[in-house]
């Protein structure tokens, strides 16, 4: 199995970054990553992953579900995480939640017919000063309305539409 | 990158945060312009020694939730020991209403990379890593780039800047879990195994990154070291309030009118950083409560938050400075939803690894959902908070205190506001006079 150049070049350096014989430490870095390039953690990366860390499958196994951003499904092309811990719940993160689920008829973990979307209710993103806030993929989006999240969408989908 | 800086305020007290607001605040040149890496080459004319008792002068304390002296930490490492010795920096950031060491990993990259230097030289240590949580990717990817320039420019790798110190350095993604944020979770994850936590003593002192002596504070820790020794421990000790020294990050965010990121010294006092740095409460309300350092902080109620806020102060009310993440709440609160919501999150990010933290953030999660539905009896308050008053002390890493505390003291400062819920639950389908009816579940 092979990940991007990028990607290869990546795991080579992280390699180096730990003590000798400890190359283990990389392997929870290594599986969000190739998580990003594969859409999900499959039995595949599992056997893929262990055998360049010298490692059982079942000690990759065991951590997958411990960490709440590896998943064994694949997500939406946008996934979309919304924080309703406390801060984003004072201001509205909860509505926007609710708005957000019923706007495209999917729930928590779960993706839209057409793979566009999923969503995912999350805990506390580091961004309490400007709630609510909301995660798609990686990317930060901050002080949502119920009219910026519709705005996210149907920019979204239109740039799909594009292409 | 997106802009989270507000205009400064007057009553900010600008220490740490002076690069935020100049141009190119990232850059390793505005860095130097600016005093970067002053710090270390200080340190660099000091015994590991004297780096410490600086540091102990200052009173400077641990930023990411405990308040532990980092002077008296660093201490405890071990420098004659054979083994190699590791720096570590906590930058998982996920403790609710927390937001500030994004800041800094944001605007002002190389002053932690600064930090973790003088700790090296402190300890006698060639290796280090900055765990940092998932999420923050766009942060990770920036530490990254700081740090390949730091290499290019001789300030990480060997004999730098002709020190004859080496320093090895690199990020160390999370994948989402909050217990990752304890040290010794942290631990774990870093050797590539579940964020279970570690049993302590042996502190991470002594047995830390892969069986190492390891220095493990959080980002804004680090961060606020080089002014120590640029400007002087006793210094940094004075801007704050006896045995609280210097500034801190403070986030505040939840009903106030100007939610943000503001520097305060240790000691200002808390009602004045709502009313005056944030604005005061939104939309004409009145105060109800504060969370004053992160979800894990027992809340104030209004009349409790005339203090100054410093660990010690804070303590003596019955709270804690903890992360200084604030969040406000004003009359409008609904504190058994909050309630609920704050266990729903524990009970998520509960590794699994004790009974009374698995179960016991479970149970009581089931129990205020419930009650926040309005279904139960007065007496389940009262399981409430003898499970979370169970609970506390009792678990294996402080997550269970985490969630156990914040619970008692809702129940207990706002226990009528149970109390109404189950009552409206009950009188809403409330049988016409004279009739009989069965007792009524919703």
């Amino acid at each position: 199995m092979t990940f991007s150049p990028e990607l290869e070049a990546r795991f080579a350096k992280m390699l180096e970054n730990y003590p000798p014989g400890r190359q283990k430490g990389a392997l929870v870095p290594m599986l969000l990553y190739a998580q990003d390039e594969t859409g999900s953690i499959t039995p595949e990366l599992i056997r893929e992953i262990a055998q360049r860390l010298s490692i059982k499958p079942l000690e990759v196994d065991e951590v997958v579900d411990f960490y709440s951003m590896l998943h064994r499904r694949p997500y939406g092309k946008h996934h979309i995480q919304i924080c309703t811990n406390i801060a984003c719940q004072t201001r509205g993160g909860e509505e926007l939640w609710e708005h957000a689920c019923k706007t495209l008829g999917i729930g928590n973990k779960e993706v839209t017919p057409d793979g566009l979307f999923s969503l995912e209710e999350v805990e506390c993103l580091g961004a309490c000063a400007w709630a609510p806030a909301l995660q798609d993929g990686y990317q930060y989006h901050h002080h949502m309305t119920i009219e910026s999240f519709d705005k996210l969408v149907a920019d979204v989908r239109r740039a799909e539409k594009a292409q | 990158m997106e802009n989270l800086l507000h205009e400064p305020h007057p009553l900010e007290t600008i220490l740490l945060s002076r690069r935020f607001r100049l141009e190119n605040s990232a850059s390793i040149d505005t860095f130097l312009a600016n005093d970067g890496f002053a710090g270390f080459r200080k340190a660099l004319t000091m015994t590991p020694e004297e780096i410490v008792a600086e540091l102990k002068l200052s009173n400077l304390r641990g930023r990411g939730g405990a308040g532990f002296p980092v002077g008296m930490k660093w201490s405890f490492v071990d420098r004659k020991s054979t083994k190699p010795r590791y720096v570590v920096v906590n930058s998982d950031e996920s403790e609710p209403g927390t937001c500030k060491d994004r800041m800094i990993l944001q605007y002002d990259p190389f002053r932690i990379i600064e930090g973790v230097l003088i700790a090296a030289r402190a300890i006698g240590s060639e290796r280090g890593w900055i765990y940092m949580r998932g999420e923050y990717r766009y942060l990770i990817e920036h530490m990254n780039a700081a740090i390949a320039t730091a290499y290019e420019r001789g300030w990480l790798g060997k004999n730098i800047q002709g020190s004859g110190l080496n320093f090895d350095f690199s990020t160390q993604s999370g994948a989402g879990a909050y217990e990752c944020g304890e040290e010794s979770a942290l631990l774990e994850s870093l050797e590539g195994k579940r964020g279970n936590p570690r049993l302590k003593p042996p502190f991470p002192a002594q047995v830390g990154a892969f069986q190492c002596p390891t220095v493990l504070n959080n980002v804004e820790s680090y961060s606020a070291v080089p002014d120590v020794l640029l400007k002087g421990g006793q210094y940094y000790a004075d801007l704050g309030t006896p045995r609280n020294g210097g500034t801190r990050l403070l986030c505040i965010s939840g009903h106030v009118n100007r939610p943000g990121v503001y520097e305060v010294r240790l000691g200002m006092n808390m009602l004045q950083a709502v009313n005056e740095l944030a604005g005061g409460v939104w939309k004409g309300r009145k105060l109800k409560a504060i969370i004053p350092g992160g979800s894990s902080c027992p809340v104030l109620k209004a009349e409790e938050c005339d203090i100054p806020m410093d660990y010690d102060s804070l303590g003596k009310a019955g709270s804690m400075l903890g992360s200084g993440g604030m969040v406000v709440l004003d009359e409008t609160a609904d504190m058994v939803k909050l309630a609920a919501r704050i266990m729903k999150f524990y009970a998520h990010e509960s590794c699994g690894w004790c009974i009374p933290c698995r179960e016991g953030t479970t149970w009581l999660k089931k129990i205020l959902t419930r009650l926040d539905d309005g279904i139960g009896a007065p007496a389940d308050i009262d399981t409430v908070e003898q499970l979370a008053v169970n609970m506390f002390g009792h678990t294996f890493c402080p997550l269970g205190d985490a969630a156990a505390m914040p619970t008692m003291a809702i129940v207990r400062k706002f226990r009528p506001e149970f109390e109404a819920k189950l009552q409206a639950a009950r009188t809403a389908f409330a049988p016409a006079p004279g009739t009989r009816s069965l007792p009524v579940l919703r």
